[in-house]
């Protein structure tokens, strides 16, 4: 009873409209439960005769699809929450890659009980490293200023790792094991696929606690205006560094599963064109949504794979990838999720009453009541 | 007397070959309305920037509590009780009304506490209370950029205030009000005199005098005069500065 009061009190004492609907927890859902149902789907779809293989090509390609769609969810929270444009992120999760690859051939290890927590490691330190240099400053940094330092830093990286021939130089490293859980092989297939969607779903909780916390609400304060929240005594840089390692965590534990998925890691992975596209993920699903990059990642590499079949095609794609995320920035940067999320609920409330939880019977609830 | 709150002396500034000001003295005391006053130019709004450390003074000192703050940034001169309203209202006007006093209050809070969302339950009374206090209870889910000019000047008003501040300083907090609104914010700013001091800079003198106890008046960057609202609105020099250019 006295939720409805407080509402109504809200409606009518100038809040004039409802809260309006929320739409991203459905488009979570929704995405959840097409990846759980995808590898079932598909193979029932592709099926040829009697047999089912639930390790089909299909089931394998998607799983890349969703680690890389872990490394879109780390760049949108240092660019679609932080306001870091972060143009190496892929150096974060190449190195996550190199380093376990490099691991597994000096000590044999294939565990993912070392694998998972060193990848995070690395991924953590090094961006603490690289965000140390590029953040912490007594003036706040220019934006061009970060995107060209992880995109130099990213940039240098994979030069590095091209001419060493320690890590295997321009051919990059190959693991030849499979990764193991508890003794158990886990070849590329279903089983790998449900890791993979696990590994996912846990980054991208803990990022949707991490932006929605009162953590989350400075974030929100300081990608509109960083002087006033200065001003209110916030260390803006404290929370930069903390959301870009984090993010870096992220990326370097989805670069080490990467790498053990593929069973190779390049200097590509770790370079321009791995950053460059979780910079696209990113803008062409909506970054500040979370979700966003995961369907950003889903469609752009889903589309990849559908279309390799056809040779013709295959070398247009680039280029109408290209002319479309132009049109995406210039007409529709909220990205795709934009076209169904309110500017609003992009923004997200963080107070207790926001979600409809009203504890109060305050003076409004009570005046309003009566007319 | 008692030492003074803020003690400003001999400050000055220069904005290329401009004297934005040349050696100016202020001292406001604990618990006192002060307000500075003087025609446009006259560096009203670059002593207000320099004592909320926007910009840093080029001569002189700033000493707050006994302190010296000179040369400190915003946010550590914030975090000694030293608030500053802005002239432009610098609210967040994509978030909501409630959660742009809530980033106010839970500004000195821990990273890991924030993280943890630790204060979430208890500062929620704070901020129903102090939208209370400044009439905005029924606007608490509205987007704070979409209010009335007046109404978003009292919730930069109230997020100033939030951190209990021993000095806020407010720049024009009625540039662009209603005389209806103006009188409102008179009322709402007595009852913060019980914790906190106040420098204002304003056009409007009738509100000044309302609310002030004492003035500075500045002209070209300098210190005219000063003394009680009584003791400003006799000085002949003052008037002559008013009279023959405003």
């Amino acid at each position: 009873m006295t939720e409805t009061t407080a509402n109504l009190a809200d409606d009518k004492a100038g809040g004039k409209r409802r809260l309006p609907l929320s739409v991203l927890p459905i488009i979570e859902l929704a995405m959840l439960a097409l990846l759980l149902l995808y590898p079932i789907l598909i193979t029932y779809l592709t099926a040829e005769g009697e047999t089912l293989d639930f390790n089909n090509y299909f089931v394998v390609r998607v799983t890349s699809i969703i680690l890389l769609a872990m490394l879109a969810v780390s760049f949108d929270l240092c660019w679609g929450y932080s306001g870091i444009m972060s143009f190496g992120q892929a150096l974060f999760f190449g190195i996550g890659g190199y380093f376990v690859a490099k691991l597994s051939e000096e000590t044999g290890t294939t565990s993912l009980l070392v694998i998972v927590p060193a990848g995070m490691l690395v991924g953590l330190l090094s961006a603490l490293f690289v965000g140390w240099f590029l953040l912490i400053s007594k003036r706040t940094p220019t934006i061009i200023f970060v995107a060209l330092g992880t995109l130099t830093a990213s940039f240098a990286a994979e030069r590095l790792v091209a001419g060493w021939q320690w890590v295997g130089a321009g051919n990059g490293m190959s693991i030849w094991d499979f990764a193991t859980i508890f003794g158990t092989e886990l070849e590329p297939g279903i089983g790998f696929y449900y890791l993979a969607v696990a590994f996912l779903l846990i980054a991208y909780l803990a990022s949707r606690y991490l932006v929605r916390s009162q953590f989350g609400l400075a974030l929100a304060g300081i990608r509109q205006n960083e002087h006033r929240l200065a001003f209110l005594g916030y260390r803006l840089q404290a929370f930069k560094l903390i959301v870009f390692s984090f993010a870096g965590l992220i990326a370097g534990w989805a670069g080490a599963i990467y790498a053990f998925h593929e069973g190779f890691v390049g200097p590509s992975t770790v370079g321009v064109t791995t950053s460059t596209y979780a910079v696209l993920y990113g803008l062409f699903g909506g970054v500040g949504t979370l979700i966003g990059p995961v369907i950003g990642a889903g469609v752009i590499e889903g589309l990849t794979v559908i279309l390799s079949d056809n040779e013709t095609l295959k070398a247009y794609w680039p280029i109408a990838l290209g002319a479309v995320m132009l049109v995406v920035v210039a007409y529709q940067p909220t990205g795709l999720v934009g076209l169904l999320v309110s500017q609003r609920e992009r923004f997200g409330s963080f107070g207790v009453r926001q979600g409809g939880k009203s504890s109060g019977t305050d003076d409004t609830g009570k005046a309003t009541g009566n007319d | 007397m008692t030492e003074p709150l803020l003690k400003v002396s001999g400050l000055g500034k220069v904005f290329g070959t401009l004297r934005a000001l040349n050696g100016v003295d202020v001292a406001v005391h604990a618990n006192t309305f002060h307000g500075l006053i003087g025609p446009n130019g006259s560096g009203k709004s670059t002593l207000l920037k320099a004592i909320a450390g926007d910009h840093f003074a080029d001569e002189g000192e700033v000493s707050f509590a006994g302190e010296d703050v000179t040369t400190m940034s915003p946010a550590e001169r914030s975090r000694r009780g030293l608030s500053l309203k802005f002239q432009i209202t610098a609210i967040l006007p994509e978030l909501t009304v409630y959660d742009n006093l809530l980033l106010a209050l839970q500004a000195h809070q821990s990273l890991w506490g924030l993280l943890l969302s630790r204060s979430r339950q208890r500062l929620d009374a704070e901020v129903m209370d102090m939208l209370a206090q400044f009439r905005l209870t029924g606007k608490a889910h509205s987007l704070a950029g979409e209010m009335s000019h007046g109404e978003q000047q009292w919730l930069e008003i109230a997020m100033a205030l939030a951190l209990k501040p021993k000095l806020l300083l407010l720049d024009e907090p009625t540039g662009g009000m209603s005389p209806e609104e103006r009188r409102v914010t008179g009322e709402l700013l007595e009852p913060i005199r019980d914790y906190c001091a106040l420098v204002i800079v304003e056009h409007d003198l009738d509100f000044i005098k309302d609310i002030c106890d004492n003035l500075t008046v500045l002209d070209q960057g300098q210190v005219l005069d000063d003394g009680t609202v009584a003791e400003i609105e006799g000085s002949t020099k003052v008037q002559e500065v008013y009279t023959t250019r405003v």
